[in-house]
């Protein structure tokens, strides 16, 4: 398609989101609300051809999908596949008042795999990997036996400071006393921690405003 | 039956899944590769029950010509147009067996005329309001809201030239306090450490709740009891 008018849109649109600094307009209501729909419906196709046409029918009618699954020519119907296309039609159900409890048996499914999945991973990953890389020497030496004050601290920083931050999330206990001294070292690190992703979020966001400003200074440069 | 049913789903693919992960071999290790595989494919169908969701309550909002219902037929427009697109490939080079996002595609003129440019301009709107925030944040003089505007401010300098040229007169022994030193010092110790605290405290809870949902204990997502 051609690419001017799709610099139009594409400014167009820009104009009508960033003019929400001024205040909530129709302008703006009208490309949040086009945002919502094309993004939902894109989501949808994505996840039809990327997902369901591969995967579920092109393991259930392989030769129907021949033309548009790469290897499913010659290959025999899958029938075991009908277990999540039924429970994936059950989750429809949900869209019509009287059959919307029978969603519940796919999204039992969805919640069981999840946890599922999500146990022996947190498990692995989330808790004993980081609880082992917690585990470093507190007084760091080089080969020569010389103590290397940096690399010490810095150790001794990282372990006090998750000590301290799950200290904070330690709920059973009262935080009064040390307890309550060694929660509110947990608050600082925790602020660290929350200043630094807001930093990288703020930069992140401004790196996307730039890309509009060269996608308007592109716009411009075609009237001139 | 109604509640039964979902429990005992619940309980055997939980099951089946915690225990394919740890035994390797014989009908576990299968019944993990397929239900992963079924899992994958149920979650799509909630993107089509979004989407059915979507048009439901948008056709409701215009047939009772609710308040604000003519940005209704923008999103229904928006929706059906872009799916009847998506699904059935309209405009691509290609025909049905092409990429989806094939160069030169209607799907992929959409995707960079109009979805790309809105989500980047919604995001990037972000950056005028955390500017606003972090000034609230100044005001408030606390330790706390302090110490997270310090941080992200060593940051923010310390990845970008500004932040090197600001502290670049500083002695060589003083080398560690130059931004762009003390920003990955805290991203690799202070950071980490509070990253840390927060992914076990993260994981302690999604392994209690896990277990509560397999076993049947936590119900809340089966929703009301009728």
């Amino acid at each position: 398609m051609d690419v001017t008018l799709q610099l139009w849109i594409d400014a167009a649109l820009t104009l009508m989101i960033l003019s929400f600094l001024y205040r909530d307009n129709p302008f703006y209501k009208f490309a949040e609300h086009l945002f919502v729909g094309v993004s939902a419906a894109y989501l949808m196709a994505i996840g039809f051809w990327d997902h369901l046409v591969p995967n579920l029918l092109g393991k259930l009618f392989p030769s129907l999908m021949s033309g548009v699954v790469p290897g499913a020519v010659g290959r025999s119907p899958d029938y075991y596949y009908i277990i999540p296309a039924v429970f994936g039609l059950l989750l429809l159900t949900r869209l019509v008042d009287r059959w919307a409890w029978l969603s519940r048996w796919a999204l039992a499914f969805i919640v069981g795999g999840s946890a599922g999945f999500n146990l022996p991973r947190f498990l692995d990953s989330d808790f004993i990997i980081q609880v082992q890389s917690t585990m470093v020497p507190l007084v760091v030496l080089d080969p020569a036996g010389n103590l290397l004050w940096g690399a010490s601290f810095s150790h001794i920083v990282l372990v006090l400071g998750v000590i301290c931050g799950l200290v904070y999330f330690f709920f059973s206990v009262e935080h009064k006393g040390i307890l309550g001294h060694v929660s509110r070292a947990g608050i600082w690190v925790l602020m660290v921690t929350f200043g630094a992703a807001f930093g990288y979020t703020v930069m992140a966001r401004i790196s996307l405003l730039t890309g509009r400003m060269e996608a308007l200074g592109a716009w411009l440069a075609t009237m001139f | 039956m109604r509640r039964k049913i979902p429990l005992i789903i619940t309980f055997i693919i939980g099951v089946v899944l915690v225990t394919g992960y740890f035994v390797t071999r014989g009908p576990f290790n299968t019944l993990y590769e397929s239900f992963s595989d079924y899992f994958a494919i149920i979650t799509v169908f909630a993107f089509i029950l979004g989407g059915g969701s979507l048009l439901k309550i948008h056709l409701k909002r215009v047939s009772n010509r609710s308040t604000d219902w003519p940005y209704s037929v923008v999103t229904l427009a928006g929706f059906l147009v872009t799916l009847v697109i998506g699904l059935f490939k309209v405009g691509n080079p290609d025909g049905m067996g092409g990429e989806i996002l094939a160069a030169g595609s209607w799907l992929r003129f959409l995707f960079d005329g109009v979805y790309n440019p809105l989500s980047a301009t919604m995001f990037s709107l972000l950056a005028f309001f955390v500017a606003s925030a972090s000034y609230r944040a100044f005001r408030a003089r606390t330790k706390e809201a302090t110490i997270l505007l310090s941080a992200a401010m060593v940051i923010l300098l310390g990845r970008t030239p500004v932040g090197a040229w600001l502290t670049a007169w500083m002695p060589e022994i003083l080398g560690f306090l130059e931004l762009p030193n003390l920003a990955n010092w805290i991203m690799a110790w202070p950071n980490t450490a509070g990253q840390r605290a927060i992914m076990i405290g993260i994981a302690l809870g999604v392994i209690a709740t896990s277990l509560r949902i397999i076993l049947g204990i936590e119900r809340n997502y089966l929703g009301r009891r009728e």
